[in-house]
């Protein structure tokens, strides 16, 4: 897959455990799969599967201990403090709490400005690209003077969006980006991810633990299960008819907002589960 | 080029400043800074306001008496007090001050240093201020003094590395506290170097907390200075507040004065510094003063306009209810603000829930859903009461009912489910005991009765091992478990209402899935009503009978679940479901128009070689 922008590599993370010889937790084990350009990633899985790790390590926050993590041809798994600076402009983050991930005593044009400076661009050349990014994520002119406590939720996740935006990167890892927003203000992010990249042809990894938030914005999807990729292609196959038992399970988890749709999904799901024991039981084997 | 860093300077600026202003407004602030204005200014112009040379000796005025040549008397050499005060103020401050600076740039860069990067250095520093901390000061001075000679300067010196590690201690604890705060990492995703993140997202953090220290510090380092000359184990050569204190000790029989003048300056700047310190912490700390409520407005109620309320018609279905048993009726809630006057945050609310129904409450943030469910328990948080309306329960109304009436209907006939079930459990006892504790008190049982009750509870909401739960911590469980233990919890007295406020939103899918079940099992069980506030439409389809929609405060829309999901009718309601996603189309293979990629599009088979093991 010589046209991927990035591909992850049967990439292991472990995380060192106090104590003397205790063996190191193992978040990862061995996970690959790729990013093509201007493409959407899902990755869903429940807390714990390893999905945000993944996120953290292809930004280079968490120890990758095998395997490799490969942008554009070069492995930057182990890239040193420098080669990851210079990395920054290409691969970008969104987080999830918009509540701790902007600095609450930066004002919103030195939150959005402070990537620019560091990379020497002038002051007012910064200053119009601000004007300019707050405008691309919806937010209104003036925004650039106040703080991050002065903001919604949604608006704050704007404000994060617009920040990943600044040094137009190809890649941004969005780690469960809506998960803290209400309803509507949800569907309102996801659009603008979406338009953002109809837009630029930025590619997205999107971490998130809501298939029916992955379906709407991907175009592959990767279903992790205990540090695990379980299931791993169409987005459409994999959020509706999904073909591993733990997806399946996943799917028919989620509640439908259908009261009659749901009675009938509930019955599926105790059938299925009531399936899945027998198998187990059947070939002794642990699904 | 431009300076690429006069942002940061700004905002620290706006910080100080205005720390500043509202050190003005502070009454015992300004006193303070005044009279340590006041004391530097003194000590800086000794020169100049000194009425005399301070080391001139007058051997026919010795211990003379205040007298308008001598304001404050003469010492036991014949010297002027009131010129050695202000001179002795130079080295007593310089002293204090160069203890603090020292004390100051070991503990702050140090804490930094060990705080942000960790591993070894936090491992040597933090060995290394415990051996600080172990080490008896007094005995050190004294020491260093033997070895060293009478320097005040250096034994000040050496007493700041002694305080180094109260500033070390302090900045490593903010600067852990935030290391990991996500904004970090985005700065560091953005390609800051690290020390521009210390400089500018870390330092700020620190700047308050080391401040502050830094007052109470210097108070403790004039202090200690003073000690050490009144014991006369300083540089006799220099004036200071210490040893003109042992000159005025060893008169006090002959001159009693003379002691009250340094113990003044001495006593005063430390208490002005300790309460600098303390005004400091209350504006930066400071919590919004708790609202005043008036004695006429204390049973002040609002009056609502109503608005019109979408109410679908009652249907028929195979699920049969009791009688009422909870009926709330233009309930309002509001929250008495310092000026008097009071927000509302929840108006005009009614409805019913009868015995074995499910009403849900839908809505968004600051909706009020959750304001109304704990007003049912009047669990209110501070300053917010019920001010309009009633809650009546089997003939009680809650929104009147005193605190003693509640205590017995909470708890036994009014369970409550939280949406945080970790931070639901104390920490410190165990599973077993914050079940049974309630139990004992509300059933009046004996405590091997309650272990038993407790045991078949944990068994009936599906915890594989009871007796393993019963005896662990809630660190032990996971957060599934946890909320099935606190399920348990509610219903172990077996309640006529159950209250749950988002009790699955803190779940993973597959577990909330489960939670649900036993939700539903338990309530037809005990034919409990069940008031359920959630954000989720799924959560609703799934339980409940009735649902009530929540907009500011308002319910918009109301009845029964099925038809309201059928046939929604309030321009609200319709835009909550527009922006569900469950049934919408999934987007679709990438469609690929950069040139030279049109290659297939499906992905190949799952890429996992090395996962499968």
């Amino acid at each position: 897959m010589s046209e991927s922008l990035l591909v992850v590599d049967d990439v292991v993370v472990e995380y060192p455990i106090k104590g003397f010889r205790t063996p190191p937790f193992r978040a990862l084990k061995g996970v690959s799969l790729d990013i093509r350009a201007g493409e959407t990633v899902g990755l869903v899985g429940e807390s714990g599967s390893g999905k945000t790790t993944l996120g953290r390590a292809v930004l280079g926050l968490a120890p990758v201990t095998g395997g490799a993590i490969r942008y554009r041809g070069s492995d930057i798994s182990h890239l040193g403090r420098a080669g990851r600076r210079a990395l920054s402009s290409e691969i970008q983050v969104v987080f999830q709490d918009p509540y701790t991930s902007l600095n609450p005593s930066m004002t919103i044009g030195q939150i959005l400005s402070e990537p620019l400076t560091v990379r020497k661009v002038s002051q007012r050349d910064a200053s119009a690209r601000v004007v300019q990014l707050l405008d691309q994520v919806g937010l209104p002119k003036g925004a650039e003077d106040r703080l991050p406590r002065e903001f919604s939720g949604g608006q704050r996740q704007r404000i994060a969006i617009a920040r990943a935006l600044a040094l137009e990167p190809r890649l941004i890892v969005c780690d469960e980006p809506v998960s803290a927003l209400d309803l509507s203000t949800q569907a309102r992010v996801l659009d603008l991810f979406r338009d953002i990249q109809e837009e630029t042809g930025v590619a997205y990894l999107f971490v998130s633990h809501d298939l029916a938030v992955v379906r709407h914005l991907s175009h592959r999807v990767a279903v992790m299960y205990h540090g695990e990729i379980v299931e791993w292609g169409d987005a459409d196959q994999v959020t509706a008819r999904p073909e591993h038992p733990y997806t399946q399970r996943l799917f028919l988890a989620a509640p439908v907002p259908d009261p009659v749709r749901q009675e009938q999904r509930r019955a599926d799901r105790l059938r299925l589960a009531e399936q899945q024991r027998e198998l187990a039981v059947q070939g002794g084997a642990v699904v | 080029m431009i300076d690429p860093n006069p942002a940061p300077t700004t905002a620290a600026q706006v910080v100080r400043v205005s720390l500043f202003r509202r050190l003005l407004k502070h009454p015992t602030g300004l006193t303070a800074m005044i009279f340590l204005i006041v004391i530097v200014l003194s000590a800086v112009l000794a020169s100049v306001l000194a009425p005399r040379n301070p080391d001139l000796a007058d051997i026919n005025a010795v211990l003379a008496n205040p007298s308008l040549a001598h304001l404050m008397g003469t010492d036991s050499a014949g010297r002027d007090v009131f010129s050695r005060l202000l001179f002795a103020g130079r080295f007593s401050l310089a002293g204090a001050l160069l203890a603090l600076v020292v004390a100051a740039v070991i503990g702050v860069t140090g804490g930094l240093l060990a705080g942000y990067y960790g591993k070894w250095f936090d491992a040597v520093s933090s060995w290394l201020t415990g051996l600080l901390m172990a080490l008896p000061g007094i005995v050190v001075l004294l020491a260093a003094r033997a070895v060293l000679g009478p320097s005040m300067w250096l034994s000040m010196g050496i007493f700041g590395v002694l305080m180094s590690p109260a500033f070390f201690r302090l900045v490593y604890a903010s600067v852990t506290a935030v290391r990991n705060e996500l904004y970090v990492d985005a700065a560091r995703v953005s390609g800051l170097s690290d020390a521009r993140i210390i400089g500018r997202h870390i330092l700020t953090v620190v700047r308050a907390p080391a401040i502050i220290q830094a007052a109470t510090i210097g108070g403790i380092a004039i202090a200690i200075q003073a000690g050490l000359e009144f014991l006369g184990l300083g540089d006799t050569s220099i004036p200071t507040w210490g040893s003109m204190l042992n000159d005025g000790f060893t008169n006090i029989y002959t001159n009693p004065l003379l002691i009250l003048w340094p113990s003044l300056a001495i006593g005063l700047t430390c208490i002005a510094l300790t309460l600098l310190a303390n005004a400091m912490r209350d504006e930066l700390e400071r919590s919004s003063s708790k609202p005043k409520r008036r004695r006429g407005a204390a049973r002040a109620m609002v009056s609502i306009e109503k608005e019109p309320v979408l109410v679908h018609p009652e249907v028929v279905t195979e699920r049969e209810f009791g009688e009422e048993l909870l009926k709330v009726s233009d309930l309002a809630v509001g929250y008495d603000q310092p000026d008097g006057s009071i927000k509302t945050v929840v108006q005009d609310v009614s409805l019913v829930v009868r015995r074995g129904e499910v009403h849900g409450l839908i809505g968004e943030s600051g909706s009020g859903k959750t304001q109304t469910a704990w007003s049912i328990l009047r669990l209110l948080p501070e300053g917010g009461r019920v001010v309009g309306g009633s809650i009546f329960f089997e003939g009680t109304d809650l929104a009147h009912a005193s605190e003693r009436e509640m205590t017995r209907i909470r708890g036994k006939k009014i369970a409550y489910i939280p949406q945080e079930p970790m931070s639901n459990l104390d920490a410190s006892f165990t599973i077993g005991s914050q079940l049974v504790e309630p139990m004992r008190v509300s059933l009046g049982i004996s405590k091997a009765e309650a272990k038993k009750r407790a045991l078949a509870l944990l068994a009936k909401v599906g915890i594989p091992n009871p007796e393993r739960t019963f005896a662990a911590y809630p660190h032990e469980v996971s957060g599934g478990m946890a909320q099935r233990v606190l399920i348990a919890g509610a219903v172990s007295c077996t309640p006529d209402l159950l209250i749950a406020d988002e009790p699955t939103t803190a779940l993973d899918v597959t577990v909330q899935a489960e939670v649900l079940d036993l939700l539903r099992e338990l309530q037809a069980e005990f034919r409990m009503g069940v008031v359920l506030v959630t954000h989720n439409f799924g959560v609703v389809a799934d339980l409940c009978d009735q649902v009530s929609v929540m907009r500011d405060g308002r319910i918009v829309e109301t009845g029964p679940v099925k038809s309201i999901f059928a046939d929604p009718q309030h321009p609200y309601t319709r835009s909550l479901f527009a922006a569900i996603l469950e049934d919408g189309e999934a987007r679709g293979p990438l469609v690929e128009h950069a040139v030279g990629s049109a290659t297939s599009v499906t992905p190949t088979a799952a890429p996992r070689e090395g996962a499968s093991s």
